[in-house]
This record gives structure tokens, C-alpha cells and sequence, in this order.
């Protein structure tokens, strides 16, 4: 889906794919944040420094403080400790033309027409009306909404209405666009245009952020993570770095159930039906490929799989948050 | 600290923000279906009240009785009834309607206590004897009433010569010290009156606007994109400009009325607008004042209700909260309205100092004193205390409203606060972090 019209950031951040994220000037720097409410910390600590031209997700369960780190990056509250940075400044509505922001809660006034929709939204960023529906109007064609421009809100679809209100956060070319749980209430062919548009925007050089509790979502658009859970952040960096804490994972399916065999496998091993799952021993897997055979074991199948998000997140966040996570995206799922 | 390399452009200032939502705002409610019935909010109350002061006039006609009965001879009944002709002329509503008992005509014996007593007939007193020695029975409260008139009417009955009542020669001056002092507090009155009636109208469309947003999950995007400060006040001015459609409406409406039926109204409601008193500053600068004097109570009480908004996190809460100040404000309006009389008090001035009354006060002033400079100095300070609630309203709502996410404090409690710390530090049997 070719969603982006970030013409006018778009020389800037042409090279940013190219270069390392370290060497990159950050788009979003934070210290030590912490909220409470009513005496609750609902943030404790949080540190997150986000390259710029990246896709960053902030990925925990619900309730973890993944909304309230959004809202004091985007200065829409203040944090009681810490410092945050957007793009260099203390103040991000300083810079508000520059951001733009999906809140998880999708408003819209259901009176107003789609596009003067769009164009309100400009307008709050600084645009004029004037471009603004220009823009939108161009907006809504690329995305199949050309016909919905004068409908009322309350006249659209859900998902339509959505779409809407994605596009008047992104009307006025943002360089740093901020999404609170985007996927959440999409079906799975609009998840797929979103995430197209994410990946578009960010090749356009904008910087994106989203929240989510779907971790299949930042595996496949993220190039770095925080993960959040219970207000603090006990990993943040690169997708690839978190699964790389987790060694390897084998997969063997036999023909045998029992035998003498079995005493080659690690002792972390874990059954799953007709299956064993362990990780890679630190001898690698002929010593034991060597010990099945001899032991008549009969294998099946056997696999080597790279550890996944999910797995990097139930080591880091903890059991009781990954099921959260998992729960969460169920219930997502059907609503 | 990485500086960005890329030319930041400017933001939006304060009032650049502040024109994006009241412009908004405006049209969103100008052009709504609830403006109109808005518009025509004042309708009902003048329908209703006009109903209810009809029936309860003659709910009033028929209960209350002010006739006296005669229960005389019938030659004295004739002089009584004569003698109230001659003088109602000269008193108007002082005499009493004097009616004849029956029951008295055809009972020698009559006795007006036990017939009273007995709750008969539907008299306020009953009139016994002869004009030179007349016998007034009836309750305490009555007696009171009527006892001079019916002296006056016995007198006049019983006299020899039927007295004449000389015409009154008049020579009418235009005021009087007395006088213009008397017109000027009435003047006072009906502007401060008019001022309360049409802020409280108005002002609570303020908050209408704020809890249809938070209802409508829009305040989340404008908190993100402007400071909330400029949220609030282009929603006070967008609401003042729809409040001065309006009043304009409302005006044009009560002008073409007064036009087209000035005389009916004098005479139905005993109230002659064009003979309403010159203010102290006159017409002009009174009317000027007026509009200045509306505008900020109305932004003084409707920032007041965009921080009770912004306290607020259900409608249940607002409609909680906006009870108490809708109290004040009528307190604060009844210490204005006292001031009228006092003025150079302590009270009047506290009621000038204390922000949601310093309208009133003012106005009130402006019809009583010609001086102007207080009303500069009145007008910087109410503006001050607007821009002073508007940034508390603003404080609180970041602190108070924006605490969760989707979920609200469910989601917090349901993970923040019962689930088991998350452990800061890896697994111990995890391996370390490849570089």
C-alpha cells in the first residue's frame, strides 16, 4: 500500500535506513520517567532513547504503562521525575507540527465530515485548512475513502472511521508519528494496510512509535523494542538483541517414547504431545543427534528454530505478563 | 543528548491554538439542531411562566375574597355602596368591594360571628350596625386591612352632604435628586437581573461542549497537539460568540415585539421600557459596558465550569460538581444585588473584588456613578482571575484526567497493581545478552 506523502521529509530521512541506529540522532530520549496517580506508580522508571527513522514498539500487556509513557513523551502530561526529549526539545508542544499522535481511544466528532475531519487535525498541528482538505482529499482517494470525503463521521464504518482519523494524524507530514495500540479493533486485512503504512511512513524517514500488546505486530515492523511491563522497562533495544538472549530452540519428534535416549536431552527440556522442545545445548546438536541415533530414539523430525519475540518476552517481562499479553490479544482478537 | 538535525519548524502559538478550537467550536454549534432549540430555550420559561401566573391569578381570584359583605339595612347598604362609588375614583384598589349578605336581608336575627365561624359565604369581613356606628367582624389579619378603608367608607356614607373632590392641578419636573438616585438603583437592578439571567443561560453551554468531547474521546488529540490552556480558552470565546449570536437573536426578536406591540406590553406588565431611567454613565457606554460585563462573567463562570469539567471524569461527576457553583453564583449574585443600595461599603467592595460577582457589582456602578477608570481597573482584573482559573482548569485536567489508558484504572489495577514485580534483572539460567 503506497501510503506515504512525506515529500517534504523525505530527502532527510532517505539515508536513515542505511545507517546504524546508534549513529543515528535520536528522535525520542528518556530518563528516568516516573507518573503516579493516587499515590500509584503507574510508570517507574522508564528509559527509552529511539533513533530517528526507526519503528519502535513499547509492547506489554494492558495496564503496564505503555499509554501513560506515551503521553509524557508527547508532553500531554508531565512526569514527576525524569526527563524527556523530542527531538532535542524539553517541551514537546514546541514542536507539536512535527508530531502526530493515534491516542488508543479512536475520537472523532461524529458530526463533522470526514474530510473537514482530516483537516481539523491539520489544523491543531499548524496546517491551514485550506491545504488541509486539499490533502485530505488526496489522502482519502489513495486509500480507497474518496467517496466517504463529505460523509459525516457517525455515517462511517468503524474501520472506516479509523482509517479517517490515522490519516488526519498523519495530514500534516509529521516526522514523528506516535500510535497508542494502532492494531487494536482492526481486522486482519486492515492490520495488514496499517502495517504497510507504518512500514512506508518509516521509509520515508518518519520516525514511528506504536504501543501494542500484539507481539507478532513489533516482531515483523520493529526495529527496536521496549518492552513494559508493571511500569518499568526491563529490556529496551533492538528486536534482534532481545531474542538473541534466548538460545536457539530444538524441536524433535520420535518414534520412540521411552528409552535410554532420553537421558540425552537437557534437563530443561519440555514434552508437548509427540513433541520435545529444549534449547540448544552449548555443544551444539551433533553430540546429540549422536546419542538419539545410538539410542534407537528414531527421530521423526527435528528442527532448530531461532528464538522468537514472544519467547525473549516471557524471559524478560516474566510468565505472569505473558500470559497478561497473551490474554490481552485474545480478547483483542474478538472485539 | 543527541540535538536533531533537522530544521524544527515553529508551533502554533497560544492564541493561533486557541482559534483552531473556537473556530471549530463556533460552527459546531451554530449550525447544530441543539443551538436551535437553544434559541428557543427562552420560550418555554416565559410559556410556562405566563401559564402559571395565569392560573395561579385566578386560583388567587377565586380563593381570596377581598369582598366585604354589608349586612346593614338595606337603606345603609344603598349609602355604603354609593358612598365606595364616590371614593374608589380618588383610591383605586384602597376600598374594598362591598357585596351584600342575603342571608342578613332574611334573617332579622343574623348574626355575623356565628356566620363567619360557621366558614359561610366567601367575605374577608362582614360589615354589621350603621354607618355612624359600623361593626366590622372578621379575622385579625383582615381587620387590620380594612378597618381604615370601611372607617372611610361609613364616614363618607354617613355624611350630611355629598363631599366633592377638588381637581388636582400638576406641574411635573423632570428628576429630583430623590428621584434620579430611586430611578438609577431601578436601572441597576433590571441590568444586573438581566445579566445573571442570560450568564446563567449561557454558561453551562461551556460545559455541555467539554463533556461531549471527553464523551466523544476527542480531548486526548487536542491535549496532544495544543496546550490545554489555548483548549480552554477557544472554547470560552467560542462559546462567548455563540452566546452573543444569541443574545443578538434573542434581541432582535424582543425589539421586533417591542415594535410591533410596545404599547400592549406596557400595559400588560406595567413595565415602560422607554421610560426606563438614564444610567450615571448613559445609554451608550451603559450598553457598551453591559456587553463588557456579560462577556466576562460569562468567561469568569465558564472557565469555572471547564475546570469543574476538567475535574470531572463522568457526566455524573460534572452534573455533582456544577451544583455547588451554580449556588455561588446566585450567592454572589444576591451580594451584588445588595450592593446596589450600599455603595462605598465594604461589601460592595468585596463584591467588586471577588471575581464572579465584580460583574454585577460593576455594572451596577456603572448605572450609579459616572466615573470611569474603575472599570479599567475592574476589567484587567477580571481578566486576570479568567487567565488565572483558565491555566488552574487546564493544571488540573493534566493532572486529573489523562491517568490511563483505554482500560482507566482497571487496566491499572488489574496489572499494575495486583501482578507480582516484574523482576528488573534476567533469569538467572539466561545467558547474557549478545552484543
Amino acid at each position: 500500500m503506497a501510503v506515504s506523502d512525506h515529500t517534504s521529509s523525505s530527502n532527510h530521512a532517505a539515508g536513515f535506513a542505511a545507517i546504524p541506529a546508534a549513529a543515528r540522532p535520536l528522535a525520542i530520549e528518556a530518563r528516568g520517567l516516573v507518573k503516579s496517580f493516587d499515590g500509584i506508580r503507574a510508570v517507574d522508571g522508564v528509559d527509552i532513547a529511539i533513533p530517528e527513522g526507526a519503528i519502535y514498539g513499547i509492547l506489554g500487556p494492558n495496564g503496564a504503562g505503555k499509554t501513560t509513557t506515551l503521553r509524557m513523551l508527547l508532553g500531554i502530561i508531565d512526569p514527576d521525575e525524569g526527563v524527556r526529549r523530542v527531538f532535542g526539545h524539553d517541551r514537546p508542544h514546541d514542536i507539536g507540527r512535527l508530531i502526530g499522535y493515534l491516542p488508543e481511544e479512536r475520537g472523532l466528532y461524529p458530526s463533522m465530515k470526514a474530510i473537514e475531519a482530516i483537516a481539523f487535525m491539520g489544523a491543531l498541528r499548524g496546517l491551514s485548512l485550506k491545504e488541509g482538505r486539499l490533502r485530505g482529499v488526496a489522502l482519502l482517494e489513495r486509500h480507497g475513502l474518496g467517496d466517504a470525503a463529505d460523509r459525516p463521521i457517525r455515517q462511517l464504518s468503524k474501520g472506516m472511521a479509523q482509517t479517517v482519523q490515522l490519516l488526519g494524524t498523519l495530514v500534516h507530514r509529521p516526522r514523528l508519528v506516535v500510535l497508542d495500540e494502532p492494531f487494536s479493533g482492526l481486522d486482519a486485512i486492515n492490520q495488514g494496510k496499517l502495517e504497510a503504512m507504518i512500514r512506508a511512513l518509516a521509509e520515508d524517514g518518519v520516525t514511528v512509535i506504536f504501543s501494542t500488546h500484539v507481539i507478532h505486530h513489533a516482531e515483523r515492523l520493529c526495529e527496536g523494542v521496549a518492552i513494559i511491563a508493571g511500569g518499568k522497562v526491563p529490556y529496551a533495544g533492538s528486536v534482534e538483541a532481545a531474542r538473541d538472549r534466548i538460545p536457539a530452540q530444538v524441536r524433535l519428534e520420535t518414534r520412540a517414547r521411552e528409552g535410554a535416549w532420553l537421558s540425552a536431552l537437557p534437563r530443561d527440556t519440555r514434552r508437548s504431545g509427540d513433541f520435545f522442545q529444549f534449547a540448544l545445548p552449548a555443544t551444539g546438536v551433533e553430540p546429540l543427534l549422536r546419542q538419539l541415533i545410538e539410542g534407537e530414539a528414531g527421530i521423526l523430525s527435528l528442527s532448530i528454530e531461532r528464538a522468537g519475540l514472544h519467547d525473549a518476552f516471557v524471559a524478560i517481562a516474566g510468565e505472569a505478563a505473558a500470559r497478561q499479553i497473551e490474554a490481552d490479544a485474545a480478547q483483542g482478537a474478538r472485539a | 543528548m543527541t540535538e536533531s538535525s533537522a530544521p524544527i519548524r515553529p508551533r502554533l502559538n497560544a492564541l493561533q491554538a486557541a482559534w483552531v478550537i473556537a473556530r471549530r467550536d463556533f460552527v459546531a454549534v451554530l449550525f447544530s439542531r441543539a443551538f436551535l432549540f437553544f434559541l428557543l430555550g427562552p420560550l418555554f420559561p416565559v410559556f410556562v411562566g405566563g401559564m402559571a401566573g395565569s392560573i395561579g391569578g385566578q386560583v388567587q381570584r377565586e380563593a381570596v375574597s377581598i369582598d366585604v359583605g354589608l349586612a346593614m339595612s338595606g337603606e345603609h347598604n344603598a349609602a355604603l355602596i354609593a358612598a365606595r362609588a364616590r371614593l374608589a375614583p380618588q383610591l383605586g384598589g384602597a376600598v374594598p368591594m362591598l357585596r351584600a349578605v342575603p342571608e342578613a336581608a332574611a334573617d332579622p336575627a343574623f348574626d355575623a360571628r356565628a356566620f363567619m365561624e360557621a366558614r359561610r359565604g366567601n367575605y374577608a369581613a362582614i360589615l354589621t350596625g350603621t354607618p355612624t356606628a359600623p361593626v366590622l367582624t372578621g379575622t385579625e389579619g383582615q381587620i387590620a386591612r380594612w378597618q381604615g378603608p370601611v372607617s372611610l367608607l361609613a364616614g363618607s356614607a354617613a355624611a350630611a352632604e355629598t363631599v366633592s373632590f377638588p381637581e388636582i392641578a400638576a406641574e411635573v419636573v423632570a428628576t429630583s435628586a430623590a428621584s434620579e438616585r430611586s430611578s438609577r438603583i431601578q436601572t441597576a437592578q433590571i441590568a444586573q437581573m438581566l445579566l445573571f439571567l442570560l450568564t446563567m443561560l449561557l454558561a453551562g453551554m461551556v460545559l455541555s461542549n467539554l463533556v461531549e468531547e471527553k464523551a466523544n474521546k476527542i480531548i486526548e488529540i487536542l491535549a496532544a497537539a495544543i496546550p490545554m490552556d489555548a483548549v480552554f480558552m477557544g472554547k470560552l470565546f467560542a462559546m462567548l460568540g455563540v452566546s452573543f449570536v444569541g443574545i443578538a437573536v434573542w434581541g432582535a426578536a424582543a425589539w421586533g415585539l417591542w415594535m410591533a406591540g410596545g404599547e400592549t406590553i406596557t400595559t400588560v406588565t406595567g413595565c415602560d421600557l422607554a421610560r426606563l431611567p438614564a444610567p450615571a454613565v448613559g445609554w451608550p457606554l451603559f450598553i457598551a459596558l453591559g456587553v463588557i460585563y456579560f462577556a466576562m462573567a460569562y468567561l469568569l463562570l465558564g472557565a469555572l465550569f471547564l475546570t469543574i469539567g476538567a475535574m470531572a471524569s463522568t457526566v455524573r461527576e460534572v452534573q455533582t460538581l456544577s451544583m455547588p457553583v451554580t449556588m455561588l453564583q446566585l450567592m454572589v449574585f444576591f451580594l451584588a444585588a445588595y450592593t446596589i443600595n450600599h455603595p462605598g461599603s465594604g461589601m460592595e467592595m468585596a463584591a467588586i473584588a471577588f471575581p464572579l460577582s465584580s460583574p454585577f457589582a460593576m455594572l451596577a456602578r456603572a448605572a450609579m456613578e459616572p466615573q470611569l477608570w474603575t472599570h479599567a481597573l475592574a476589567l484587567v482584573w477580571q481578566g486576570l482571575a479568567v487567565l488565572g482559573i483558565v491555566k488552574a482548569g487546564s493544571l488540573l485536567f493534566r493532572k486529573r484526567v489523562m491517568k490511563s489508558g483505554g482500560a482507566g484504572r482497571a487496566k491499572a489495577s488489574r496489572f499494575g497493581r495486583r501482578a507480582p514485580p516484574v523482576p528488573a534483572h534476567l533469569p538467572a539460567h539466561l545467558p547474557a545478552p549478545a552484543e
